[in-house]
Formats: C-alpha cells, structure tokens, sequence
C-alpha cells in the first residue's frame, strides 16, 4: 500500500508519506522552517508560532509542527504574510527579552539570536517590556534566569516527560505565564535531582549549570596548589563539538593537550577510577551473591539517579551498590594514593573533574564525599565549561596535538570507555565478573544486548553454568519503571544498570549544547569503536589497577577501599 | 501526529474543584495541590500548573461566598458598573478582595452565558440578571441574614 501523499510546497510537487507534519516534509524537501519550542526528541508543542506555513483553504495561518499533510494540500512557506507575521512573533518575544546578548551564557549558541539573525531583524517595533524577575541561584548545580524564558515549554517537556521527575512546569495564564516550580519555588526548595537536561534543552539563557571555571584558574594561578584533573570517559568523544566539529570524534590526546595547554599539573583520567569501580562493584555483586544481600543490585556511578532514588524510592536504597562513582573514587584515591605516590602533601593537591554531568558538582559537595580527609574532588566542570575555557584561551581543537594521560592514574581499558554509553557499566562488569567467577577467558567480550538507545533493555548471561539476568535503564521515566517493577517484586534480575540521562554520561546534561538523540548515538558509537581499538579491555586487566591493590588498597572490598571507596546513601525524600 | 491525553490529567480538574468547594475558604491550599498530586499520580507542578491556570480556582483564602460581577461587553452596556460600584458600597471591597468577617470575595469574571438577563452576576453557584443596584444590595442582604442565622 502505499502510503504517501502528493503534496505542493511553494509550487513544487512533491509525494511525502502521509502521517509527517508540514515542518518535516519541508525539512526533507530543502527547507528548514524556524522553530523555538520544536525539539526533533521531543513531542510536538506548538507553543511558539514561529513555524506557521500558508495552507491553501485555510482561513489561519497554520503551525507546521503540529499540522498533518494531506492529499492535495498546497503550502506556502515565504509569502509576504508569513514572513511578516513570523516577524512579528519574533519581535514580540524579542520586546519581551533582556537584551544582554554580550554577557550572556549563550552568546554565540542561542537559537533564539540565531533565529534573529536569521530573520534579519534589525529593528525591534514592539515596546520593551521585560519582566524582572530574581535570579534563583538557590541550587548547587543550576542557575534559574526567568527574565530570559521564552515559554517554549522545552525544559517542562524533558523534566516531565523524558525524565518524568516533573519540577518545572508552566504556571498561570496569558502574560502571566511562567515557567518554573510549583508556587514559583526555587530550585532549592523542590526535589531537583540536578541532571541538567533542562539546560540542554532550553534555547536561550534561562537556565544553565553555575559556572565555576574561574575556581579553576584561581587554583591553577596558585602556585601552593597542585592541580590535577580527571577527564570522565564521555568528555573525548564529546569535546569536540564544542568547537564545532561534528560529533563522534574521538579526541583523547588533543584533550589532553588542551588540559596541559591551560596549566594543569597532571592530567588523570577517569577511566583509571572506572576500571577501579569495576573491581569493587563486581566483586561487592560477587558478594551479595554468596552472602545472599539485597538483589537486584542497582548501580550507583550516576549522580542525578542517586538524587533520584534518595528523593524518590528511598525504600528502594538497600538495592543501590555501595561502591563511590569513578569521579568519587578518583578524588579520595588522588588526595590518598596519588598524594603518597608523589610526596605531595594532600591539602596542596586541587582536584578538578571533566564531566558530562551538572550533578557531579552536587555529589563533589556531598558531605560523604570528604573520605581523604579533604573535599575529595574540588571541583566538578561541565563539557561546556571546558569549552569556556579552551575557547578563552584561543585554542584551536582540531589541530592540538595528541598527548598522553601520565601515571599513576591515567591507564585504563576498553571496558572504562564505555562507561560512557548506556549499557557501559553493565557490560565492563560482565566482562570482569565472568572472568572471575569462571575463571576462564571470556570468548566474546561484546554484550550486544545491553546496547543501544532502547530504554529498558535486558538479558540473561550463563556464567559457569548459572543464568544471570541483568538489565539496563537510562533517563529517569525508564529508571522508574525498573524501580516499580522491584517494587511489585516482578524484577527477578540480579544487576542492574541505571543511568539518569537518556544516552547514559554521552547524553548527560553537562554536554554540549545540541545534544540529540542522533548525537547521542554518534557520541555512543565513537566510544565502542575506542573500546574495540584497545589492547587491553578489561578491568582486571589494568596494570595501573594492579599496582594500585598490590602497593595500596591491598584487595577489592579490602579495609582501604572501604573507607575510601564505598559510601551509603540515604533517604533525602520531601 | 496522534494526540494522547492521560487518564490522571482527565481527572484533574473535577478533583481540584471538589477539594476547593470542600475548603472553607474556597481556595486551594499547598497542601491540598500537594495531596492532590500525590492522589493522582502527578508531579506538583502540573497539578498547581492546572489550578493557577483557571480563574475559578483560587489559591489564597477567600471568603464564604464568591460574588462574580460579569463584565463582558451587554452586561456593560447594561449597567454593570453601577452594580459592581453598589457591591463595592456595601461590602467595603474592590474586585478580588475580601470583606473583613470572611464572607464575600468579590471577583470580575468574563461571561456567565447569561447576557439575556444582564446585567448579571453569580453568587456561588446562583446567577442573578435584570440587576438594579438597589435588588443588587438585598440580595447581598439575604446571604448576610443566612450568616446571622446559622
């Protein structure tokens, strides 16, 4: 059957299938129409009336977001009524927005300047008439700028219905619209769980991780401090993009270089720490196995899904693994391990992370998160904010050198790259636990099934002779329907993996702006391409992890890495 | 394209205006909103989103008896403002206050399907048309003579 339409777009005939919007048969026909609150992962909102087409009978212009083609329909998308009213629009939200574009976060990737540009709107007729509404920079993580809202309902959409944790919201009616938690409450007093995807979805400045790159300098300007850092393993084939260079690339050494360009005194990785998680996460399942603990086991790397089973399914806590995430390990073992290694005295040590995440700088502030006797990790960047800097210091990514991760902490393995990926942990733990269990080789070292953008996925393993079931779920909604279905007793799984952003860390809400879907699978596919082109690609296998149990921790779960490495969560629910 | 509309988003209404009629002061407290939320499976947010878009929800205290003064354009053809000033007279209060003892909140509303009958204006669930402001105030009369009686 065939299920296309014949359809007439600016004089041109043209057969669309028939159950696309007026806006997607243009895109797939040369013509992008503007759009401010149409995102290509989210529903259709038709808030914004930027897309409106001429439709041929139709009295109204029409959105072309949320209008259906049909047979014989002839659109027209540049008459002079359509440009002139998109026009309008945007000078309409234009009179309604703070006119601070040099000094804004944003500057140089808001849609909603781009947009103006674009329209080559050069004068705007409306009366200004902005709003002032505080700042809310109540939360640790998030800064909250209402006067820069658009009412585009991007935000409201991820929070509620992608990640279904449902703190912003639009409020009142008609001029009196605003976007924000209920009563108009600030950040800090709803149960955010901090994962930023807010961020990646709004097209202006409204709402943004609280930018803490001049800490950095201050530390690296200081000559007491010895600053390192630690790169999470989503950053190398993330960073790119924030030089305009298309997702997907893998960039490993000319991160480093650019992190050596700005002064740092080491360059460490994270991947190290996962390598090390891995160790003691599969040996505290292991564990819980023999011993017979709580099962499922739920993984425990992913800050904003701490924050959301402490907030939300505290009586669900006794599932979640004790084990520290990467970023956590690295800090207490840096301010311990790496301090004996080097002689250099702890409180001189300045620990910075690279992550894709806004909630890592929640968990970095935690009050467990001070094992070493310090703050473990001083301070956790966003991808975006590492961009700031490079890009403040003139750095040209794409013809940066390729540098190298130096000792003690910066080896690591195929199975700490995909920690990145959705399905990464689960599988870098299969490999490790498979091997330890059996004590045989494992013939194939890739978990197909745990792979991929499908939110809830799952499989059953045979280890020496016993299936064991796992499962893996990221971004928030699909975390809640694992933790139901324990709750109900239906899950008869034994681990399982739980990310909070869609994608897993390459998706996280720390990562450059554009962050969709499509680049979340470019993003994914980079780090299973470094997986495979690595000599070593299990855990276990690291000499740099070897040598950290044999000269310190002495063995995983050991009494070393008890107190540095595994932590306890708590009921934090409203 | 299909549009889909959530079974708990379907019940919210009805039960945000029974939990309103059931509060003594006629308005949704936070508690309520939170309760609610709770109820029905929805995050605060949406449930307060929901209460602070429709004028017949209040959500600060109002008095015993909602007295809503049309003031579309044949009831302000037909004499509404001398209505609305006659109420104002009597009761001491503007359009969206409330009268000391509680009783009355005052509140403009944009239609009440009654213009055959303007100027009109409801008191609870009771619409009153062909208003003088002088029937406007006996009225008012009969819901003050209720409250000394009870």
């Amino acid at each position: 059957m065939n299920n296309n339409v014949e359809i007439t777009l600016n004089g041109n005939k043209i057969s669309v299938p028939a159950y696309i919007s007026i806006m997607e048969a243009a895109k797939r026909n040369g013509i992008n129409l503007p759009s401010l609150c149409h995102h290509p992962d989210q529903r259709v909102k038709a808030h914004c009336r930027v897309c409106v087409v001429e439709v041929e009978g139709r009295k109204n212009l029409v959105p072309s977001c949320s209008t259906q083609v049909a047979d014989g329909m002839v659109i027209k998308t540049n008459t002079a009524r359509v440009r002139e009213t998109v026009k309008t629009i945007v000078e309409l939200i234009l009179a309604d927005h703070p006119q601070e574009c040099l000094t804004c976060i944003r500057n140089g990737n808001c849609e909603l300047r781009q947009l103006s540009d674009k329209l080559g709107l050069t004068n705007i007729q409306a009366e200004p008439s902005v709003k002032r509404y505080p700042i809310d920079l109540s939360s640790s993580t998030l800064v909250r700028d209402n006067n820069k809202c658009i009412k585009c309902g991007r935000c409201a959409e991820v929070c509620h219905h992608v990640q279904e944790v449902g703190i912003l919201y639009s409020h009142n009616r008609s001029t009196e619209i605003c976007i924000s938690p209920e009563y108009g409450k600030k950040l800090s007093e709803v149960s955010c769980v901090h994962c930023g995807q807010c961020v990646l979805a709004c097209p202006v400045g409204a709402i943004y991780e609280k930018d803490e790159t001049s800490k950095v300098w201050d530390a690296i300007q200081d000559p007491e401090k010895h600053v390192i850092v630690q790169t999470a393993p989503s950053i190398r084939v993330s960073i790119a993009e924030e030089f305009g260079l298309p997702a997907g690339n893998v960039s490993t050494g000319k991160l480093v270089s650019a992190l050596r360009n700005l002064g740092f005194d080491k360059i460490f990785d994270t991947d190290f720490a996962a390598d090390v998680t891995i160790m003691e996460e599969g040996n505290e399942l292991l564990q819980r196995l023999k011993t017979g603990g709580t099962l499922p086991m739920l993984t425990s790397c992913s800050p904003g899904w701490i924050n959301y089973i402490e907030q939300y399914y505290p009586e669900l806590l006794a599932h979640v693994s004790s084990c520290k995430s990467p970023q956590q390990m690295f800090g207490a073992l840096a301010k311990t391990y790496y301090s004996k290694v080097s002689g250099i005295p702890a409180e001189k040590i300045f620990v910075v992370s690279i992550m894709p995440c806004t909630a890592k700088k929640y968990e970095a502030q935690r009050e467990e998160m001070r094992d070493s006797g310090f703050q473990d990790v001083d301070v956790a960047l966003t991808t975006r904010e590492l961009g700031r800097m490079l890009r403040s210091t003139g750095t040209d990514f794409s013809t940066l050198p390729e540098g190298q991760y130096d000792e003690p902490m910066g080896d690591s393995t195929g199975a700490a790259a995909i920690f990145g990926a959705t399905g990464g942990v689960m599988e870098a733990a299969l490999r490790t636990v498979y091997e330890v269990l059996t004590g045989e080789e494992l013939k194939k070292l890739e978990f197909e099934e745990v792979r991929g953008m499908e939110g809830v996925k799952s499989s059953t393993v045979d280890i020496a002779g016993s299936p064991v079931k796992v499962a893996v779920a990221h971004g928030l909604s699909n975390a809640k329907k694992i933790l139901e279905s324990i709750k109900s007793g239906k899950a008869d799984y034994t681990f399982i993996e739980v990310m909070c952003c869609p994608g897993g860390c390459i998706g996280g809400g720390g990562q450059p702006y554009g962050s969709t879907n499509a680049r979340r699978q470019e993003r994914i596919e980079a780090l299973y391409r470094l997986d495979k082109d690595m000599e070593l690609r299990k855990s276990h296998e690291n000499p740099a992890v070897k040598k950290l149990y044999d000269d310190f921790l002495g063995c995983p779960l050991g009494e070393t890495s008890h107190k540095l490495l595994h932590t306890h969560y708590s009921d934090r629910s409203a | 394209m299909t549009s889909k509309i959530n079974v708990q988003d379907k019940s919210l209404l009805p039960t945000l205006l029974k939990k309103q009629k059931d509060s003594p002061f006629n308005f949704l407290s936070e508690d309520d909103v939170n309760s609610i939320a709770k109820e029905l499976k929805l995050s605060r947010s949406r449930v307060y989103s929901t209460a602070s878009f429709y004028s017949e929800i209040s959500l600060s205290p109002r008095g015993k008896h909602i007295i809503r003064v049309c003031c579309n354009a044949p009831c302000e053809n037909a004499g509404k403002e001398a209505i609305r000033e006659a109420i104002t007279k009597e009761l001491g209060i503007e359009i969206d206050e409330t009268t000391e003892d509680k009783l009355f909140t005052l509140e403009s509303v944009n239609c009440l399907g009654a213009c055959f009958m303007s100027p009109a204006m409801r008191i609870d669930d009771e619409i009153y048309g062909n208003l003088t402001p002088e029937e406007t105030v006996k009225i008012l009369n009969t819901y003050k003579k209720e409250h000394v009686d009870e």
